[in-house]
């Protein structure tokens, strides 16, 4: 009977041990992740200097007299095409988030509430094939231009793709703001809407400030919809208009044709590295305006 | 105060018409896919490979190649993260090492799906040799999706009431057993819809599958486990931008994005319409 027991504690811990290997898995994942890119992106190195990868604005690996590996306009396209769809997406999500939080009766909420989510679950290839029959011709239409296929194209898209992240975050923000709040800035005379823009929206603040940075990291980390609607030239790009090559449109395109461990197989590692860092840095910020007061969770 | 009450009903008139906007978006989308793709579609459509270059035929092997893959991410993402979730929720203290497995996940979960997609290739089709296949696209979806079924399980196990567990433990059964027995099953529900949404998102996705197994063009259905695969969404990205004859097979890329967006929606629907029975029951 003892041994029994001591047998069932012993297979008792087991199990727990097991479940914690199990829990620590999301740490290790993401520490083999970083490794992995570390190890198969810094053998670029050998040949190119880490200055030239940061600061050249010529990316042409595939050059037979004159290769170079400066990353600049690819992250100067990333940028570009993320603060354009930001510029829209951001009012327009917050917008809709305080409606949703605040003005829509509660039945219309239990309704819009999931068509937004529908929205998040459009795959980003099929937003991107849109980028391609509709955004395109109507931007070249309305501009005059000769093909659709630009900055501007990436950032319609990346910007569509960024409100859900933005909506749900946001509103889920506005609701927590306390009751009391409100009812204050209410007894004190003022109506509804000047009760949000003074009082609800501000309290929100840096649940809305994590919505606008987790969205962000989507818009820089999208692959498919940029991809496919952004025409893929890989010069710095002069206006909006102008096609461009973002950091992760290099690495699906280029990948896929380069022989393994070469150089230029090593720097689109060395892209996603940077890629890595640009987003877990973004998602790093957010979290910590999310869940500073979480400690207790 | 008149002019406050203008500037109230202005305002909540921008709020609505963006509500407005965004269903509109939408709208646009839905209808857009829908209006062209649906002439395509036809019996033959679904069950005939591509034929003639891809100019003719059907898309069969992406259908089947990505219920496939679909199907390997859910056995690598979904008993590793209800395990996870079962760690997190009933064996550890609350505490240094959960926050920051809890930064981890969330961290995960913002990690750019091509970076999943150059681990993938790195780890398991060169370090692990599993090559470019159906299994090293699966496992590198199924990591991809284990920050949605862990942060899913979790809550599901969190919606389990305390007296469920200290019921069977006073029964003197162990803890594993009263967590076999007395929590898990009525977690399921929970798991499944959360599930449900990680592997639409994953069915949808190419950029991850672009270099650890998906391919152009296949005559034939995959074999084994070792065997490259064709998938619907990157049978569209070929469709649309690398074909070279992209004018003609146009309509063919509205089916295949038709298909694609009523499987996944489907399954966005199923988990939306799990959850709100959820709620009801649980009230």
């Amino acid at each position: 009977m003892q041994k029994r027991g001591k047998l069932s504690k012993f297979k008792e811990k087991a199990i727990e041990w097991f479940f914690f290997g199990n829990g620590i898995l999301a740490i290790i994942i993401l520490i083999g992740i970083f490794t992995l890119l570390l190890k198969e992106g810094l053998p670029t190195f050998q040949e190119v200097s880490i200055k030239e990868f940061l600061t050249s604005t010529d990316w042409n690996p595939t050059s037979y007299s004159n290769r170079s590996y400066g990353i600049v306009s690819l992250v100067y396209s990333t940028l570009l095409v993320t603060v354009g769809s930001l510029i829209f997406a951001v009012p327009l999500g917050i917008a809709c988030a305080a409606y949703l939080a605040e003005v829509a009766h509660p039945r219309m909420r239990e309704i819009l509430k999931p068509t937004v989510e529908i929205l998040a679950g459009i795959p980003s290839v099929v937003i991107g094939f849109l980028g391609i029959v509709l955004v395109g011709p109507m931007i070249a239409k309305v501009f005059n231009l000769s093909n659709g296929l630009n900055a501007i194209n990436g950032s319609i898209l990346l910007g569509v793709m960024a409100l859900p992240t933005i909506i749900s975050i946001s509103e889920d923000a506005i609701s927590a703001v306390p009751e009391e709040y409100k009812q204050a800035s209410l007894a004190l005379g003022t109506n509804e809407w000047h009760t949000l823009i003074t009082v609800t929206l501000p309290a929100a603040l840096s649940g809305i400030i994590a919505a606008v940075m987790l969205g962000m990291g989507r818009a820089i980390g999208e692959t498919m919809a940029v991809l496919m609607a952004t025409g893929n030239a890989p010069a710095f790009p002069e206006s909006i208009f102008d096609s461009v090559r973002t950091m992760t449109a290099t690495i699906a395109v280029e990948l896929g044709e380069v022989p393994y461990n070469t150089t230029h197989y090593y720097s689109l590692f060395a892209i996603g590295l940077v890629l890595f860092l640009m987003t877990f840095v973004v998602n790093l910020i957010s979290d910590l305006v999310l869940h500073k007061y979480g400690e207790g969770e | 105060m008149e002019s406050s009450n203008l500037k109230q009903k202005i305002g909540f008139n921008i709020l609505r018409l963006s509500m407005l906007v965004i269903l509109l978006i939408l709208g646009v989308i839905l209808y857009d896919i829908i209006s062209k793709g649906i002439g395509v579609i036809n019996w033959q459509f679904i069950t005939a490979a591509p034929k003639n270059g891809m100019t003719e035929g059907g898309i069969w092997p992406a259908i089947v190649g990505t219920f496939y893959v679909t199907v390997i991410t859910a056995v690598v993402a979904v008993p590793l993260g209800v395990f996870a979730a079962i760690y997190l929720n009933e064996y550890a203290r609350q505490g240094k090492i959960t926050r920051l497995i809890r930064m981890a996940i969330r961290n995960l979960a913002g990690v750019p799906s091509i970076v999943y997609g150059l681990f993938g290739l790195a780890l398991f089709v060169n370090v692990l040799g599993f090559g470019t296949s159906i299994l090293s696209a699966g496992l590198t979806l199924g990591l991809m999706t284990l920050p949605v079924t862990i942060t899913a399980s979790e809550e599901a196990l969190k919606a389990v009431p305390n007296s469920y567990r200290h019921g069977s433990l006073a029964l003197g059964v162990s803890k594993w057993h009263s967590i076999r027995t007395n929590v898990l099953p009525y977690a399921i529900p929970g798991i499944l819809t959360g599930t449900i949404l990680g592997l639409a998102r994953a069915a949808g996705e190419t950029a991850p599958i672009l270099f650890t197994g998906a391919a152009f063009f296949l005559p034939f259905l995959p074999q084994s486990l070792s065997s490259q695969f064709m998938a619907l969404p990157y049978h569209l990205y070929i469709m649309s931008t690398q074909h070279h004859d992209i004018a003609k097979v146009r309509p063919l890329a509205y089916g295949t994005a038709l298909v694609l967006i009523v499987l996944v929606l489907s399954m966005n629907l199923i988990a939306i319409l799990l959850r709100s029975w959820l709620r009801k029951k649980n009230k």
